[in-house]
Formats: structure tokens, C-alpha cells, sequence
């Protein structure tokens, strides 16, 4: 089976200018809507609180308001995910409240029991496995629990600016370290090139988590960078292909030189892309909310990344004029035989 | 031209084996066991209670599959696995009885848990089961804050008193002596009774001093040294650390974490616990020590059946010696600043001690009448009785630095020297950041991690095959290496494995088919080309490795910029992100071309490979 019969070379470079237009435009959006809709930032970034509980029915969202309400969280965020009966409470950390945050969960947990007219019993029990598990669970009338703590996140203000830095930091360490190593593989001009097309990339994701107002989390910011690093493989292949390509057709134009990397590339860059985006599709799918929108962000990154490596990083390469002789160190010329890598 | 040397197949061989081998422990399960440790600070745990457990077991004739001596460091705990929960149950029972002769105070602390099933051979070669972090099994996860400011006053205040009892001990007069943020300042009178203060205080080289005027005053500024500045706030942390550790232990989790983080922040992560009220209370908890003297108008060996005196009480030391104490305390372990093991003028066995605040004056006061009488060391903890750590012969006047004695060995005493230090939380600290997840959910995690996996892998595996035929089928199996080879590094290891940590090895395999798509691409190009299919072999592994490498670089920079900067969950992705993209250039090179090699190498007049589809422009076909 082959997908790709392409029989002559496709002249990307002849329309590298509508692309590069597109590019840009896609680009001013998606900054526009991160300065316009901001981020809409998880808690690890703001600091706050998160509560993820279970009911026995299907969740009344406004009791639960009310309830958290009544103890002095003046907005809180109540929505339910997966299904009706599980809740999610975002809690801010501001607020009378929000002074003495640490405590929050209890406080909270209190209070939605309070509301669901249970009451906090200890339990100690052993499950069939053999394994002793003592909590305070909130059993109503009929001995049910009625409320279930499922998972609780409080982030210290302190630390959450800390993680913002040091997400900074990663992307600056990741910015640089891929320029460096692309420059001495193989000249600035390709690494400027490279960065350019990949972080209009990061752009792009950002935008659509602002437009969306998608939960931006840390993991998220993971999935930016892992597809960062990702796409710059794919400028790199196609690079290492015209290095290739400006050895062996000595003839051959710039413009030729690039069109046939793409050209050569392209068959792989589309089913590479495609195998990681099955499995990406696969935790998209099977994951749960955990890992969806790091499935997400992964989605979008793999899709814009073809589209910038291969019409964005070898159009710009082009425009700050790669020549042949930027790769090809002129002792290397009298080499004939063996040109094809080193 | 495509045959390897033996020896690259034994590699391979042995690579594939190894990672059976230690991914192998992942499939065991778990069985019912009984976790033991100590409720007590003052109770180790050795290879004597190992014993014990063993033979309280036989004696009820109840059936364990092992007992063993757990754990490092002060989190040692004896494990008994059972076959099932009913002897599980019985066991329980018996050993709380046997080791706990007193229930309203027990020694020993006997938890239901959970222990890996892996065979003792396998543990031997520390061939373990994947470390699951909190998302994965449940648990809770606390981030604390330790304020060295405190750690750093105390120790500060310290210094104040010692240097305010020298100069009264040496007779030399000063002026006064004051503390300001980290400095203590003493004024005097002349220049003379300076230069002799300096002197005096010459023996205190943690210390610096530095000459300063104050209008008319004359001052002495006294600092700690850099060094000594950033031991005292690493000494808050680490003691902080040692108090938490021990509390940690009465909770009876199976692995806890209690860890340093940057400089000063502890980490404190109890997989399995549910209780966050419970633990929470427990970690914030306080225990504090008194100095008592001993009430030697009871007769030695008759306190047991003598009248106690109204103003005494009847305590016992170690296991059940009866000593009587005055109820007045000397001072109490608020004052000391540091304890730290050492040996006396002969050689023995001893703990130092500082004071700070006016505990050596206090000190000063009760033992300088009372040489050759004796003075007991009591633990307060907020619940449970008084425990006496040791009853000590006083040799002399005690000042705001004094030893104790009669620890019999070294291990003893930096056993209570730790304890000295680690009865009270050093320095306050506050929770800033703290997660709780629920078993059900890390179970759920799990599953779900697992799904995506599974049906992400049999989707590329699907197409790879339909697409690139045999060479497809390579590369699946070259895939499957690769997560063999990335679970076993993981389990041997025992690097955290997080729900991130599972989308990274998914994604690790999603991003590993690209190296073998690369080499499958190049040799149809190859093949196009009009080559032999062997030569089209040899040159499509040759020029795709270049490609592979510089691709895998980009990848492995951003692992590392998450590693550096990530925390949590994320430093979990990275790290399996990074093993990932080292084991998929192995097992996608070398792997997939030993496989290649093997099938086709051999053939000398190879016609063609099965890669599917070779099309030519110009050929129909």
C-alpha cells in the first residue's frame, strides 16, 4: 500500500508567501484572543482549591453553591464532570475564607455533608483485599455515605507563582537549548527558522486554550513542550534532507533544492504524525478528564506542527537565504563519492 | 552485508530478558500482609522483632508466606504476608496481643496492608513493581513550608545566653546585650574590657566579631558565619524532617516520603492514607522534654512497693526499671538548641547539649548543688504516657552546654541526641500545598492509562503491519521491545510513575514509530530507486540513524527542561519521556535491524522485501 504517488516535485516554495500570510494571520488571532479571553489558568498556576466529590444521585449544583457559599467562599465554581453525579469545586484562595486555605477541605467537606444532611462518622474498615482503611466519611440516615471525597488539590499562592516561573523557565531552557544544538548541527539560520515555526505552534495552542477558556494546567504546559520538541524533529528531518539534497544535486536551485525535501519528506511526515496521533486519540478517548486536555493540546500541536514545518520553518529558511554553501564547507567539495551524510 | 555479529544478538537477547525480568514483578499482584512498626520513639525495630513476629505466628499456628525486615532510615517496619485475609485477621489479633503486653500503651503499632506478591528472588535482585505516585494509588501529599526565620531566632537566642553566661562566668562587665535581626550586639564601657570579651568569646567559632561604635557606646558585634548561618536553617529542616518521620511511623503507612525540598520545604507524601484530618493532626502535633531530677529519698529497688512523696512520680525507664522523679521540671526541651552525639573525656558514649534562652542559667542553677546526684531526661508526647529516655549521674556543674551520659554505645546515644532535637517540631511550619486522591480514583487512573495505551498501540501496530507488511510487523515487535524495555527501566528504577507518566510512555511509543516509519520510508526510497534489497536495506538504516539522532536530541532537551523545572506530576512525565526516547533509539535501531537482519540477512539472491507497496513513477501497479 502506498498513499504518497507523487510523481513530481510539488512546488511548496512557489506559494511559501499565501502560506506564511496564513500563518501570520492564525498567529495575530491566537495572540489577540490570549490577550483579549487571558488564559484560563488551573489552580497549580492561581493557587486555590480544588474538591472532586462523588454523590450517591445526580448532583444539585445549586444546593451545593449555596452550601459553600454559607461558609464564606464568595464565587465558588461548582460544575460537574464525567457524570451527574460528580462535582467539581474550584475555590478561590481570596476571600475571608480563603484566608486560612489549608483547612479548606475539611471546611468545605463539613458543609456539603451538612447540606446533604449527613453527618461525619469515622469509619475504619478492611477491604476484601486485606488493606485497613480509616477515614471520616459522611454517611447519611440509611448508613450510605453520601458524599464522597474523591480527590483534594489546595496550592499555596507562593507556590503557584513559583510553577508559573518555573514553566517559563522550561520553555526558555527548551527555546534555547534546541536553537543551540540546531545551530551547531547545522546553521543559524535553520535554527531561527525552526524556533520561529515551532513556537508559532506554541502560539497557536495557547491561542485555542484562551479562546476555549480550556483549563490551562500543568500538564498541559508538559504536553506544549513535549509537542515543541516534537515538531522541531520534523524541521529537522526535512533540514537534514535539503543538506542532503544541496550535496547531491549540485545544479539544482534553492527553491528546487527545498521543494524536493519537502517532497521526499512528506510521505513520512504525514504517517508519523499519524501513528502518534492515533495513540494521542486513543488518551483523548480512554484517558478521562485528566488527560483530556493534554490529549487535546497534543492534538492540536501535531496537526499545526506539520502544517509549520513543513510550509512555515522551510519558508523562513528560505527568506533569510539559506545558501548551499552555509552547509557545505568548501573542502568538503572535492568529496564526490560519498556525499550523502556524514 | 546485513548480518550482525553474534554477539549483537546476545545483546539484544539479553536486553529482552532483563526487561522480562524486571518488568515481570508488575504482574504479580498484591497480598494481604501485616505491617508492624514502632509506636513508640524510644522502640527500634531489628531483625530480634523479625523473629519475634515469626515465632508469635508459629506458636498460633498460623500460616505466613514470609516475614521480613522492610524499609531504611527511620521508617523500618516488619512485614508478615498472608494467604488470605482470614489469617490475615487471626494474625493481627495475636501479634497486637503478644507485642503489646500493656494495650493503653503499646509499643508496637500492627496495620492491615497491602504487599506486593513479588517472589523473594526477585526482591533480592530488586526486581520491585513500578513505584505508583499518589494520582496512581491514592494518598495524600502535603507541601510544607518551614519558617527558617524561626529556626534561625532560636538558634540566635541561643547564642544570647551563652555569650551573657560567659562573660558573667569570666567576670568581665559589659553593658548589655541585645539581639538584632541575626546579630547579637554587646555594649561596653572601654576598649579594654573589649578586647578582653573577645578573648573570653574566642572559644564560640561559629561566631564572627566585628568592632563597631554606637555614639559613646562601645559594641561588639557578634554573627554567625556564613557556614554556621546556613547550618542553622538546614539543621530547622532537617529536624523538622526527624520529628515528622518519627510521627509518620504511629500512622503505620506503608511507604511514606518525607523529603527535603529546595531549602526550606519538606515534602510529605503517605500513599494509602485517607485519614487527611488524622494525618494532618498527627504532622502538626507537638511532643516536648523535660530534665527532671530523681527523688533518691525513695531507696533504689524499693519504688515500686514504697510510698511515692507527694510532690513525686513514679516513672519507669526503658523496660519497666521504676524510677521516681520530682514533679518540678528543671527546664524543658524548649530550650535545647542542639543535641548532637559525641564521646566525653574517656571515650564514652555521650550526648552534647545546648541550651538557649535562659536554659542555661536555669541548668546552672538546679545541678550546681546537686553533683553526684542524678537527673532523668522525660518524653512529653501529646497523647500516651511520659517515657523516661534516660537517668543520668550529674559529674559537675551544668552550664548552657553540658553531655549526658550512660547511653552504653554510640548508636544509642545519636539515637537520643536525634530525639533530643526531633521531641519538638523545630522551627513552625505551614502547609502550602496538599493533595488528597482517593484509592477508587488512582485505581481509575490507572485503567484508564492502561486503555489509552492498549488501543493506541494495537491502532499503530494495526497499520504499521497493513502498511509496511513484514517491515511493519518488525516494527511493532521493535515497539514492543521498546515498552518492555522503558516498564522495566521504570520498576528497576523505582522512579515515580504518575498519570502524566503514563500519557508520556503512551506518547513515548506513539513518538518511537517515527524513527522506524523514517528507516521504512528510506528503504522504499531506496528500493524506488532501482537498488538490491539488501543494499536498499543497508543504506535505508545508514541514512535514517543521522536523522533518528537529531530528532531524538530536540526530544531529549525538552525532557530535560521538564525534568529541571517541572515538579510533581510533571517531573513524572519527564522522566519517563526521557527513558523513553532512550530506549525507542535501542530498541527502533538496533532492535528492528538485529530483527531485520535476521530474516533477510542470509539471503544471498534476496529478489525482494515485503514492505509493501514500492511505487515508481511510471509503473503502474
Amino acid at each position: 500500500m502506498e498513499f504518497f504517488r507523487i510523481k513530481k516535485d510539488i512546488p511548496f516554495m512557489r506559494h511559501a508567501l499565501v502560506f506564511n500570510a496564513i500563518s501570520a494571520l492564525t498567529f495575530v488571532a491566537a495572540v489577540f484572543f490570549l490577550f483579549h479571553n487571558r488564559l484560563h489558568l488551573s489552580i497549580e498556576f492561581t493557587g486555590g482549591t480544588v474538591i472532586e466529590v462523588q454523590y450517591q444521585h445526580a448532583a444539585d449544583l445549586e444546593k451545593i453553591r449555596g452550601a459553600v457559599a454559607g461558609i464564606g467562599y464568595e464565587h465558588p465554581e461548582v460544575t460537574s464532570f464525567g457524570t451527574a453525579r460528580d462535582v467539581m469545586l474550584r475555590l478561590p484562595i481570596t476571600g475571608a475564607a480563603g484566608k486560612d486555605a489549608a483547612g479548606a477541605s475539611a471546611r468545605v467537606f463539613d458543609a456539603l455533608c451538612k447540606a446533604d444532611n449527613g453527618s461525619i462518622k469515622r469509619m475504619d474498615t478492611t477491604t476484601d483485599k486485606g488493606e485497613q482503611v480509616t477515614k471520616d466519611a459522611c454517611m447519611d440516615a440509611a448508613g450510605k455515605e453520601a458524599v464522597v471525597l474523591h480527590k483534594v488539590e489546595f496550592v499555596g499562592p507562593q507556590v503557584g507563582e513559583e510553577l508559573a516561573q518555573n514553566g517559563m523557565n522550561a520553555l526558555a531552557m527548551v527555546v534555547v537549548g534546541v536553537m543551540i544544538y540546531l545551530a551547531i548541527r547545522f546553521e543559524w539560520k535553520y535554527a531561527v527558522s525552526a524556533i520561529i515555526a515551532n513556537l508559532h505552534d506554541v502560539v497557536i495552542i495557547l491561542g485555542f486554550f484562551a479562546f476555549f477558556q480550556w483549563e490551562f494546567s500543568l500538564t498541559v504546559l508538559a504536553a506544549v513542550l513535549a509537542v515543541l520538541g516534537y515538531s522541531v524533529n520534523e524541521s529537522v528531518v526535512i533540514f537534514d534532507r535539503i543538506r542532503e539534497n544541496f550535496r547531491k544535486q549540485r545544479k539544482a536551485s534553492v527553491h528546487e533544492v527545498i521543494d524536493n525535501a519537502i517532497t521526499s519528506t512528506i510521505s513520512r511526515t504525514i504517517i508519523t504524525h499519524g501513528c502518534t496521533q492515533m495513540m494521542v486519540l486513543s488518551m483523548l478517548v480512554f484517558g478521562g478528564p485528566t488527560l483530556h486536555y493534554f490529549a487535546l493540546a497534543l492534538t492540536i500541536g501535531i496537526c499545526f506542527g506539520i502544517y509549520s514545518s513543513v510550509f512555515v520553518a522551510a519558508a523562513v529558511a528560505m527568506w533569510l537565504g539559506v545558501k548551499r554553501e552555509d552547509l557545505i564547507k568548501p573542502v568538503k567539495e572535492k568529496d564526490e563519492t560519498d556525499g550523502a551524510v556524514v | 552485508m546485513n548480518r550482525y555479529p553474534v554477539w549483537k544478538y546476545i545483546v539484544i537477547a539479553i536486553a529482552v530478558l532483563l526487561g522480562a525480568l524486571y518488568t515481570a514483578p508488575n504482574y504479580f499482584g498484591e497480598s494481604p500482609a501485616l505491617q508492624v512498626t514502632s509506636g513508640k520513639s524510644t522502640v527500634k525495630i531489628g531483625s530480634d522483632l523479625t523473629a519475634q513476629v515469626e515465632q508469635v505466628l508459629k506458636q498460633e499456628n498460623l500460616k505466613a508466606d514470609g516475614v521480613m525486615l522492610d524499609g531504611e532510615g527511620s521508617h523500618v517496619s516488619v512485614r508478615a504476608r498472608f494467604f488470605d485475609t482470614d489469617t490475615q485477621f487471626k494474625a493481627k489479633l495475636a501479634l497486637e496481643h503478644a507485642l503489646n503486653p500493656d494495650p493503653s500503651d503499646p509499643s508496637f503499632i500492627v496495620t492491615n496492608n497491602l504487599t506486593a506478591n513479588t517472589p523473594a528472588w526477585m526482591q533480592k535482585i530488586r526486581a520491585l513493581p513500578m513505584y505508583l505516585g499518589l494520582d496512581l494509588r491514592g494518598g495524600v501529599h502535603f507541601l510544607m513550608q518551614v519558617d527558617v526565620k524561626a529556626a534561625l531566632e532560636k538558634r540566635v537566642a541561643g547564642i544570647q545566653t551563652s555569650v551573657r553566661a560567659t562573660l558573667r562566668d569570666k567576670n568581665i562587665r559589659h553593658a548589655g546585650i541585645e539581639r538584632k535581626d541575626n546579630t547579637v550586639e554587646v555594649k561596653f564601657r572601654d576598649d579594654d574590657t573589649r578586647k578582653k570579651a573577645r578573648a573570653a568569646l574566642a572559644d564560640m567559632q561559629e561566631l564572627v566579631m566585628t568592632d563597631a561604635a554606637d555614639g559613646a557606646d562601645l559594641k561588639l558585634v557578634l554573627s554567625l558565619k556564613p557556614a554556621a548561618l546556613k547550618e542553622a536553617m538546614d539543621n530547622g529542616v532537617k529536624q523538622n524532617i526527624a520529628t515528622l518521620s518519627k510521627r509518620v511511623n504511629e500512622l503505620g503507612v506503608a511507604e511514606p516520603v518525607i523529603q527535603q525540598q529546595g531549602t526550606d520545604r519538606i515534602v510529605v507524601e503517605l500513599p494509602g492514607v485517607q485519614d487527611v484530618a488524622r494525618a494532618k493532626s498527627i504532622i502538626g502535633r507537638t511532643a516536648t522534654l523535660e530534665v527532671r531530677m530523681v527523688d533518691e529519698s525513695v531507696v533504689p529497688g524499693t519504688e515500686l512497693q514504697s510510698a511515692v512523696p507527694f510532690n513525686s512520680e513514679l516513672f519507669t525507664v526503658g523496660k519497666g526499671v521504676p524510677v521516681v522523679l520530682y514533679k518540678d521540671s528543671v527546664l524543658t526541651g524548649d530550650y535545647i538548641s542542639r543535641a548532637t552525639a559525641s564521646f566525653d573525656q574517656n571515650h564514652n558514649a555521650a550526648v552534647s547539649i545546648d541550651l538557649n534562652g535562659d536554659g542555661g542559667r536555669k541548668m546552672r542553677d538546679a545541678t550546681r548543688d546537686r553533683v553526684g546526684k542524678k537527673m532523668a531526661i522525660v518524653l512529653y508526647e501529646q497523647k500516651g504516657k511520659p517515657e523516661v529516655l534516660s537517668v543520668a549521674t550529674i559529674q559537675s556543674e551544668l552550664g548552657s552546654s553540658f553531655q549526658i551520659t550512660g547511653m552504653g554505645n554510640s548508636e544509642n546515644a545519636a539515637e537520643l541526641a536525634l530525639l533530643l532535637r526531633s521531641g519538638a517540631l523545630y522551627a513552625p511550619m505551614t502547609v502550602i500545598e496538599e493533595r488528597t486522591v482517593g484509592p477508587a480514583l488512582g485505581a481509575e487512573n490507572i485503567q484508564k492509562g492502561k486503555m489509552s495505551m492498549i488501543y493506541g498501540f494495537a491502532a499503530i501496530a494495526v497499520f504499521m503491519v497493513f502498511y509496511y507488511m513484514l517491515f511493519g510487523a518488525f516494527s511493532v515487535l521493535a515497539l514492543a521491545v521498546n515498552l518492555l524495555l522503558l516498564m522495566a527501566l521504570l520498576s528497576r528504577m523505582q522512579a515515580t510513575l504518575t498519570l502524566p507518566g503514563i500519557a508520556a510512555i503512551a506518547l513515548a511509543l506513539g513518538m518511537a514509530i517515527d524513527a522506524n516509519v523514517l528507516i521504512n520510508e528510506r528503504i522504499r526510497e531506496e528500493l524506488r530507486k532501482g537498488n538490491s534489497p539488501q543494499a536498499a536495506i543497508a543504506d535505508g538504516f545508514r541514512h535514517a540513524w543521522d536523522t533518528i539522532i537529531d530528532s531524538n536530541v530536540t526530544t531529549l532537551i525538552v525532557g530535560i527542561a521538564l525534568y529541571v523545572f517541572g515538579s510533581g506530576p510533571v517531573r513524572g512525565f519527564a522522566v519517563v519521556h526521557c527513558l523513553g526516547i532512550l530506549t525507542s533509539m535501542f530498541s527502533a535501531v538496533f532492535v528492528s535491524r538485529g530483527v531485520v537482519n535476521l530474516w533477510y540477512g542470509r539471503k544471498k539472491k534476496l529478489q525482494s522485501v515485503s514492505i509493501g507497496t514500492v511505487w515508481v513513477p511510471g509503473q503502474s501497479k
